[in-house]
C-alpha cells in the first residue's frame, strides 16, 4: 500500500489477512461479499436500515496498534504492524470498514460463536422442514449446514406460538419459525411506507404480528416473504404448491409498467409457479410488486388463443397484405425485436399509418410508472412510431371511415378499447396476432396466436432507456410459432430475400446495424442487469412516467406538466 | 418270401373290407399312434429335463371335464398329461409367419419332406407278434425282406427336410443348419450301416435265408439279445442313431446356442410344429429299431421264452416291445440332460475317424468270428 | 504376471473313449431325478418374504389413522426414474389433521417406471413411505399401473409409530406454554 494510491479515495481493509480496497465506510457482510467470502447473516440486508439483532455475523475485528505514551505505531519483531484483535467479537453488519482494519472471519472463535447463535436459534425452532415452503432456499437450513452444531443439547418444550396466521391477503405467517430478524418490520416501514408489523411480547415468547386493526396488504407486501431469511412468511399463492428445488429459475422482465423490474420467473416442466424479483441496483433493487408476481396466470388464461382458436394462415395473410390501404397497430408489450419486424412489415407492404395504443395507469411512485407499456420507448426506438402513442385511435377511426384504410393489422391490442367502433372494425379486414381472444379477434379475418413473455426470447427498454432482456421460461403453447417466426415467414413472402429473422439473434445481427441506439449491442452480450442506452434523441417526448425508485423525469417533462 | 403267409390277416367273415381300404386304416392307425406317442415323447422330454433339473415340469394345463373329475383329474393335471394338447394347439392356432425372403415353394415343402420318411419308416417296423396254432405272426404293416434297408433308405430322406429348409429360408442361419445335418447325415449313415451287418450275418445263419427281415432278426434273440453278444456294434448304432435324429450331443443342425434355431429359425406354428413331431417320430423309430435289432424285440426277458397264445400273447408283446423302446426313448432324453453338445468338427473327427474305423473293424471280427462258428 | 506351463496329463485309453465319463455323468443325472423338486408352485405357494425385503412402495398411516406423508416431495425429488409424482395441498385444520397443515392431494407412483431402489424409504422424512412386503405388482393396462394414493394406501396399511409427531405437537399446544 503506497501513499500515492490512496489517492483514489479507496481505503485498504484485510478481511483474514487478505488486503481488500474499498470505499469508506462500506458495510463488511458487502464488502467481504465483494470478494467471493461469506458472512453468514439473517436480519441485514443490503437494501434496508441495519438493526443487528440476529448476532449470526459476528466476527473478530483489529486495528494496527499505536503506543499509548508515544503514538507510534506498534510493530512486531518483523517489523510489520502489530495488530491489536478486541477481546470479544463485533457484529459485521454493523461495523463500517474504516482504514487499515482487520477482521478476521474464519477463526476459532468466530466459529464458536456462530455454532452457538445457531443452537440458541434452532432452540424454538419447530422441525417443520418437511412443509415448510421456504426448505431448499432457507438460510436456517444452509446456516446450520455450514456453520451450525449439527446436535442439539436442548432437551425443554419447545415455546409454542401460533402457526397458519394470516397476515394479509397474500401473506402467510408462522410465528414459530420466525427468527425475530425484523427484515419484514424494516421493509415496511422504510420501502413500502406501510408500517404494520411489529414485535410483541419479550423474550422467548416475542412475537411478530401486524398492528391491532391493520393487515399487510400493500402491493408489497410479497417482498416481505423474499427477504424472510426462514420460513415464517409464506406467499399464500405459493403456498405448498412446489417445493423450491424442483423449480427452474430464469431471468425475465416485469411487463407491469415501463419500470421494467427484473425478475426470475421459476416454472417446472412448463409451468410457472411463482415469480420472484431479481436483484437489479439501477432499477428495482430487490423488489417488485404483488401484482407484477401474478402476470404468470396469463399463460394459463382461459381466453388465450390456441393453435385450435387460429383461423385462416399464413397464406391467407399474403392475400391481405397486398392491399394498397393498410394500417398497423402495434403493441407496446411486444418486444423491440418484435417491434422491428412488426415495423418492418408494415415498412415494405407501404402502410398508410402505424400506431401504437398507449395505455397509463396511477403509478405508485415505487416500482409501478404511469406507462402500463414495458417497451414504449422500444416502439419508438425501432421507428414504429415517431410521436407518443395516444389511449384513443381516433386517426385511425377517422381514416377508416373516409375509406383510407381498407385493411387493418393489429398486434396483441384490443381496437375496440382503443375507441375503434365496432361498425368500423366491420369496414375493415382485420388482421389479428395475439395472445389472448377479445372483441378484435372475434372480428378479425384471419387470426394468428402468439406467445407471451414467458414463452419466448427478446428484450425490452425500460423508462431509463435501458435495454434489458427475458429468456424463454417455458416451452410456448404447444402448435404456435413464435412471434418472431410469424413475421420473418412474412417479411420473407413479401420480400422474398430477406432472410430468416425468426431468432433474436438473427434480429439483433441486423437491429444494431441498421439503427445507431444499438450500435454495438447484441443479445447474447448483453448482462442480466441491461444496458443503459442514450435515449437523448427522445429527450423532447413528453413521458408520461412520474417519479420512480431509480426515475426522474426529466426536467423539461416535469415543468410542460407544471 | 420263402415265409408266406406269414402276415395277419383278419378273417374275411369278420370284416367284409377290401384289403386296400383295411390297410389304409392299419397304416392310418399306425401313423395316429406313432404320431400321439411323439406328442407324448415331447411330454416326456419336458418331465425328464425337469426331475433332472430339479423342477416340476409342466403341472398346470386341465381340460374342463376329464380335468374337473375328483382324484383322477388333478393328477392327470399334475402330470402334465393335456399339456401335449395344449402345445399341439398353440402350434396349430399361432399366427404362421412367412417371411418375405424364401423361397415359398420349397418353404412349404420342407416340412412336409421331413415328415413323410419320419411316419413312413414304421411301416416296416414289427412291434409284435402274434401266436395262432404254434406260429408266430409278426405284427407290422409290411414285413419286407429289405425291412433295415428300407428303415435306413426312408429314414435317409428325412434329412432332405432339413437341407430343403435350411436353403428355402434364404437365411444364413438355417442354411449353416442345413448344411451341417447333410455332412452329419453322410458321415453317420456309414458306420451305422457297417454297425448292424453283424446282426444279419447272425440272423442268417447257414440255413436260414431270412434277408434283410426284422421279424426273423427278432426271432433269432430268443436266447441272447443282440446287445450280449455284440455289445460294439450296438454301441456304434446307438450313436449313430443319436447323430440321425440330431439329438444331443449331436444335434448341429439346430445347435441354437449358436445358430438362433438352425434350419427351423424362419418357421413357426403349425411348419415348426412338423419339424419338431418329425424329430419325436424319429426317436420312437430309431428306438424301435434298436429294440428290435440288439435287445431282443418284444422278448420279455433274455432265454426266458414266453408263448402265450392269441390276441393276450399279441398285446403282451405290444406292451414289452413298447417298454423297451420306452426305455431308449427315455435314454436318449437322459442323455440329452446329461451332455453337452460337441463342437462340429469333434463330431466329423468321431464320425469319420473312430466310429467307422470301428465299425469296419467290429465287422470283420464278427465275420471271422462267424465263419469260424459256421465251419 | 508369469506364465506357467503345466503339462497336461496325457488321458487313459478309457478317458479317451469318453464313455467312463459320459456313464458317471448319467449318475448324477439319474439321482437328481429322485431327489425333491426345489420348485416353489408360485401362486398357492407363497415365498416368505425376509425383513427388509423392497417390495412396492406404499404409504402407510399412523396408529391413529392419519396419513403421514405430508408431501414434502424429498421422494419425488430423489426417485432415480421418476416414478413419484406428487400434488402438494393444503389440509382443512380440523380434527385430526389440525396440526398437519400439509397433505398430498395426489400421490402417484408409476410402477412401471419404480426401480424398486428404496430411496423414498431412505429419504422420508415422516417415515410415511416404505417399500413392504408387495411384490408381484401387475395389470392390464398402463393406467392401472400408475398406482394412486388410495391404492398406495390400501397397500400400505399401517405401521407401529415410535414418535406420535402430531400428538406431541397437539398436546404441547394444548399445555400451552406460550401466554
Amino acid at each position: 500500500m503506497s501513499e500515492d494510491q490512496k489517492d483514489d479515495g479507496l481505503i485498504s481493509v484485510f478481511v483474514d489477512d487478505k488486503e481488500v480496497r474499498c470505499k469508506p465506510g462500506t458495510n463488511l457482510v458487502d464488502l467481504v461479499a465483494s470478494v467471493g467470502e461469506e458472512i453468514p447473516h439473517y436480519c441485514y440486508h443490503p437494501k434496508l436500515s441495519v438493526s443487528g439483532n440476529c448476532r449470526m455475523c459476528l466476527i473478530e475485528l483489529g486495528m494496527p496498534g499505536r503506543d499509548r505514551n508515544t503514538g507510534e505505531p506498534m510493530l512486531n519483531e518483523d517489523g510489520t504492524p502489530k495488530i491489536m484483535f478486541f477481546p470479544n467479537p463485533a457484529i459485521a453488519c454493523g461495523t463500517k470498514a474504516g482504514p487499515g482494519m482487520h477482521i478476521r472471519t474464519k477463526s476459532e472463535m468466530v466459529k464458536r460463536c456462530r455454532e452457538g447463535v445457531m443452537e440458541f436459534l434452532l432452540i424454538n425452532h419447530p422441525l417443520d422442514c418437511p412443509i415448510c415452503d421456504q426448505a431448499g432456499e432457507c438460510k436456517l437450513q444452509e446456516f446450520s449446514t455450514d456453520y451450525g452444531k449439527g446436535y442439539s443439547r436442548f432437551v425443554e418444550q419447545k415455546v409454542v406460538k401460533p402457526k397458519r396466521t394470516v397476515l394479509g391477503p397474500r401473506v402467510m405467517l408462522d410465528d414459530e419459525r420466525c427468527v425475530l430478524c425484523s427484515r419484514c418490520i424494516r421493509f415496511s416501514k422504510e420501502v413500502a411506507n406501510d408500517d404494520v408489523l411489529g414485535f410483541v411480547d419479550r423474550g422467548s415468547y416475542s412475537t411478530l404480528t401486524c398492528y391491532p386493526g391493520k393487515q399487510l396488504e400493500n402491493n408489497y407486501s410479497l417482498n416481505t416473504v423474499d427477504i424472510c431469511p426462514v420460513g415464517a412468511l409464506t406467499s399464500r399463492d405459493f403456498r405448498f404448491k412446489m417445493r423450491v428445488w424442483f423449480l427452474k429459475e430464469t431471468p425475465s422482465i416485469c411487463t407491469e409498467s415501463s419500470v421494467g423490474v427484473n425478475t426470475l420467473v421459476s416454472s417446472r416442466e412448463g409451468k410457472i409457479y411463482r415469480i420472484t424479483p431479481r436483484r437489479n441496483d439501477e432499477v428495482n433493487d430487490t423488489w417488485m410488486s404483488d401484482s407484477g408476481r401474478v402476470i404468470y396466470k396469463e399463460v394459463e388464461d382461459e381466453n388465450r388463443l390456441s393453435s385450435d382458436s387460429s383461423s385462416g394462415d399464413l397464406a391467407q395473410i399474403h392475400k391481405y397484405l397486398e392491399s394498397e390501404k393498410i394500417a398497423y397497430v402495434g403493441s407496446g408489450s411486444s418486444s423491440v425485436e418484435e417491434l422491428y419486424l412488426y415495423n418492418r412489415l408494415s415498412r415494405t407492404t407501404r402502410s398508410v399509418a402505424n400506431y401504437l395504443v398507449a395505455h397509463t395507469q396511477e403509478g405508485d411512485e415505487l416500482l409501478i410508472s404511469n406507462d402500463a407499456n414495458p417497451n414504449t420507448r422500444g416502439a419508438l426506438s425501432v421507428g414504429l412510431i415517431e410521436s407518443l402513442p395516444e389511449d384513443q385511435l381516433s386517426d385511425l377511426g377517422s381514416k377508416i371511415d373516409a375509406g383510407d384504410v381498407d385493411t387493418l393489422v393489429a398486434y396483441n391490442e384490443d381496437l375496440t378499447a382503443a375507441g375503434i367502433t365496432a361498425e368500423q372494425l366491420a369496414k375493415v379486414d382485420v388482421i389479428y396476432f395475439g395472445t389472448n381472444s377479445n372483441a378484435t379477434s372475434e372480428a378479425a379475418a384471419v387470426v394468428i396466436p402468439t406467445l407471451t413473455v414467458f414463452e419466448k426470447d427478446g428484450t425490452f427498454i425500460n423508462q431509463q432507456f435501458r435495454l434489458q432482456k427475458f429468456l424463454q421460461a417455458i416451452p410456448g403453447l404447444s402448435g404456435v410459432a413464435d412471434d418472431l417466426e410469424t413475421f420473418s415467414q412474412l417479411l420473407n413472402h413479401v420480400e422474398p430475400d430477406t432472410g430468416d429473422l425468426s431468432s433474436v439473434q438473427a434480429v439483433w445481427a441486423e437491429l444494431s446495424s441498421e439503427i445507431s441506439l444499438f450500435e454495438g449491442q447484441s443479445f447474447a452480450a448483453l448482462s442480466p442487469e441491461g444496458v443503459a442506452l442514450d435515449g437523448s434523441t427522445f429527450k423532447h417526448l413528453p413521458f408520461c412516467e412520474g417519479k420512480t425508485l431509480h426515475y426522474e423525469p426529466a426536467a423539461e417533462t416535469v415543468e410542460a406538466e407544471a | 418270401m420263402n415265409r408266406q403267409p406269414k402276415q395277419w390277416r383278419p378273417k374275411p367273415n369278420r370284416m367284409e373290407l377290401p384289403t386296400f381300404v383295411w390297410v389304409i386304416i392299419k397304416a392310418a392307425v399306425l401313423a395316429g399312434v406313432l404320431l400321439s406317442i411323439s406328442n407324448l415323447a415331447v411330454l416326456g422330454e419336458r418331465k425328464v429335463s425337469s426331475w433332472i433339473q430339479g423342477r416340476v415340469g409342466p403341472n398346470r394345463t386341465s381340460v374342463p371335464i376329464i380335468g374337473s373329475i375328483p382324484v383322477i383329474g388333478p393328477m392327470l393335471t399334475r402330470l402334465g398329461l393335456f399339456q401335449p394338447v395344449a402345445d399341439g394347439l398353440k402350434l396349430l392356432l399361432k399366427e404362421d409367419p412367412v417371411p418375405d425372403h424364401v423361397n415359398k415353394l420349397y418353404f412349404f415343402l420342407a416340412p412336409v419332406a421331413a415328415m413323410i420318411p419320419a411316419t413312413t419308416t414304421v411301416a416296416v417296423l414289427p412291434f409284435g407278434q402274434i401266436i395262432t396254432d404254434g406260429v408266430s405272426v409278426p405284427l407290422v404293416l409290411a414285413d419286407l425282406d429289405i425291412g433295415i434297408l428300407f428303415i435306413f433308405a426312408v429314414s435317409s430322406l428325412g434329412v432332405y427336410g432339413m437341407i430343403l429348409a435350411g436353403w428355402a429360408s434364404n437365411s444364413k442361419y438355417p442354411f449353416i443348419g442345413g448344411i451341417r445335418s447333410s455332412a452329419q447325415m453322410i458321415s453317420y449313415e456309414l458306420s451305422m450301416g457297417l454297425s448292424i451287418l453283424p446282426v444279419f450275418m447272425w440272423a442268417n445263419a447257414p440255413g436260414v435265408d431270412s434277408g434283410l427281415n426284422l421279424f426273423s432278426v427278432v426271432q433269432t434273440q430268443q436266447g441272447a439279445w443282440g446287445v450280449m453278444f455284440m455289445p460294439v456294434a450296438a454301441l456304434l448304432f446307438l450313436v449313430s442313431i443319436f447323430a440321425e435324429t440330431n439329438r444331443l450331443p449331436f444335434d448341429m443342425p439346430e445347435s441354437e446356442s449358436e445358430l438362433v434355431a438352425g434350419f427351423s429359425t424362419e418357421y413357426g406354428s403349425f411348419k415348426f410344429g412338423l419339424f419338431f413331431a418329425a424329430e419325436y417320430a424319429h426317436i420312437i423309430v430309431g428306438s424301435g429299431v434298436f429294440v428290435v435289432l440288439f435287445l431282443g424285440g418284444w422278448h420279455w426277458l433274455p432265454w426266458v421264452p414266453m408263448h402265450v397264445e392269441g390276441l393276450l400273447g399279441a398285446a403282451l408283446s405290444i406292451g414289452v416291445f413298447l417298454g423297451k423302446t420306452t426305455f431308449i426313448v427315455f435314454f436318449f432324453m437322459w442323455i440329452r440332460w446329461t451332455l453337452p453338445r460337441f463342437r462340429y468338427d469333434q463330431i466329423m473327427k468321431l464320425g469319420w475317424t473312430m466310429m467307422l474305423p470301428l465299425a469296419v473293424v467290429n465287422l470283420i471280427v464278427y465275420a471271422l468270428i462267424f465263419a469260424l462258428l459256421d465251419s | 504376471m508369469a506364465i506357467k506351463e503345466i503339462e497336461r496329463k496325457p488321458l487313459s485309453l478309457a478317458e479317451k473313449t469318453y464313455l467312463p465319463q459320459i456313464v458317471s455323468g448319467l449318475k448324477i443325472t439319474l439321482k437328481n431325478i429322485f431327489r425333491p423338486t426345489i420348485t416353489l408352485q408360485y401362486p398357492e405357494e407363497r415365498p416368505e418374504i425376509p425383513e427388509n425385503y423392497r417390495g412396492v412402495p406404499t404409504l402407510v398411516k399412523d396408529p391413529n389413522g392419519r396419513e403421514k406423508c405430508v408431501s414434502c416431495q424429498l421422494c419425488e425429488f430423489v426417485c432415480p426414474p421418476k416414478a413419484i409424482r406428487i400434488t402438494p395441498g393444503e389440509l382443512d385444520g380440523e380434527g385430526e389433521n389440525a396440526h398437519v397443515e400439509k397433505g398430498p392431494q395426489e400421490f402417484e407412483v408409476n410402477m412401471l417406471r419404480c426401480i424398486y431402489c428404496g430411496y423414498c424409504q431412505e429419504v422420508c422424512p415422516e417415515e410415511a413411505i416404505w417399500l413392504q412386503d408387495v411384490f408381484s405388482a401387475s395389470g392390464y393396462t398402463r393406467e392401472e399401473l400408475v398406482y394412486k394414493k388410495d391404492k398406495l394406501y390400501e397397500l400400505g396399511g399401517t405401521l407401529p409409530d415410535n414418535h406420535y409427531k402430531w400428538d406431541k405437537k397437539k398436546s404441547a399446544e394444548e399445555a400451552g406454554n406460550a401466554h
